[in-house]
């Protein structure tokens, strides 16, 4: 099955990424597929809301798989392997309109993944968990908790790019 | 079906579908999400309509599945007993923030990109459980 050419509208090419600046500004814009995707994430939330009676944090499944026993773990694992297979199943069926990256610092994803792994056990969430569910439920806490992370994921990104110089 | 085995097919279906949508969306693509977040740079807003297609499906089917007294396979909802913003929730988000913004990954497209054979997420989920265990074994509270 091929997918609708809908979905891969506007996918960007990534080579001319920073020759096209001048061109426009939001050439890799993919309003189409992010909405399609988002609202499949919407869906799979409520899924699990709905049956379960969880909420659909990623960080909070995860922690919570690494530490708890038994049926509290089973579910856990299924999710994230569904997650896993998910992802999969898409680009196997579409293969992804973009390169993976390659030859990015592995040490400096490797701290990426630690300070995510802190941070949102600390935090309570991540943009599943808080992003999508807590802002769903008008929740003050992931609202608070989704400025913090934005603001200081573009405060990163900043540093990184644009101070550093690192293409990322 | 049990009850138990019930839960376990809805959080694979689930997971699935969150899959789905992760990488329908391209969040998989850590460069889709750094172009979110630089906003100096060549800006995509893609991830502001992800979340918002998402919180606008969620928002509303969560009026209605938070009005049943339970949900379908469980005896209750597990929603966070805390409601207080608070230091801890300050300074782990944005803790996270950081990470993010090093990487690219936030934890589901981290772990979703694993389908993909990518090295980086093979590292980038190394590390999520590293930084999960630094905090249960030195920072969480103890009670």
């Amino acid at each position: 099955m091929k997918p609708q050419p809908i979905l891969r509208a506007g996918a960007p090419e990534r080579d001319n990424r920073h020759n096209s600046r001048r061109v426009s500004r939001v050439a890799n814009f993919t309003p189409a597929s992010a909405l399609i995707g988002g609202a499949l994430i919407g869906i799979s939330a409520t899924l699990l809301l709905w049956l379960n009676g969880r909420i659909a944090g990623v960080s909070g499944i995860m922690h919570g798989a690494l530490q708890r026993r038994g049926d509290d773990a089973v579910w856990r694992w299924l999710f994230l392997a569904g997650l896993i297979a998910g992802a999969g199943a898409w680009l196997w069926l579409a293969p992804p309109a973009f390169a993976p990256r390659a030859g990015y610092s592995l040490p400096l994803v490797l701290l990426a993944g630690a300070l995510v792994g802190f941070g949102t056990a600390q935090g309570g969430g991540c943009t599943s968990g808080h992003g999508v569910c807590g802002i769903s439920r008008l929740s003050a806490r992931s609202i608070v908790a989704t400025l913090a992370f934005l603001v200081t994921g573009m405060a990163s990104v900043f540093v990184v790019r644009h101070l550093f110089g690192v293409a990322s | 079906m049990t009850h138990a085995a019930a839960r376990n097919a809805s959080a694979l279906a689930a997971g699935l579908l969150f899959g789905l949508g992760l990488a329908i969306s391209q969040m998989v693509n850590p460069r889709k999400v750094l172009d979110f977040l630089d906003v100096a740079g060549n800006w995509d807003p893609s991830l502001v309509l992800v979340l918002g297609g998402a919180v606008g499906v969620a928002m509303l089917a969560f009026r209605f599945v938070l009005k049943r007294r339970q949900p379908i396979f469980d005896g209750e909802f597990h929603l966070p007993k805390t409601t207080k913003v608070d230091r801890r929730l300050l300074v782990g988000s944005a803790i996270f923030g950081v990470g993010w913004g090093i990487g690219g990954y936030c934890p589901g497209p981290g772990i979703a990109a694993l389908s993909a054979a990518s090295v980086e997420a093979l590292v980038f989920v190394a590390g999520l459980a590293f930084g999960s265990f630094l905090y249960q074994r030195f920072a969480a509270p103890r009670d």
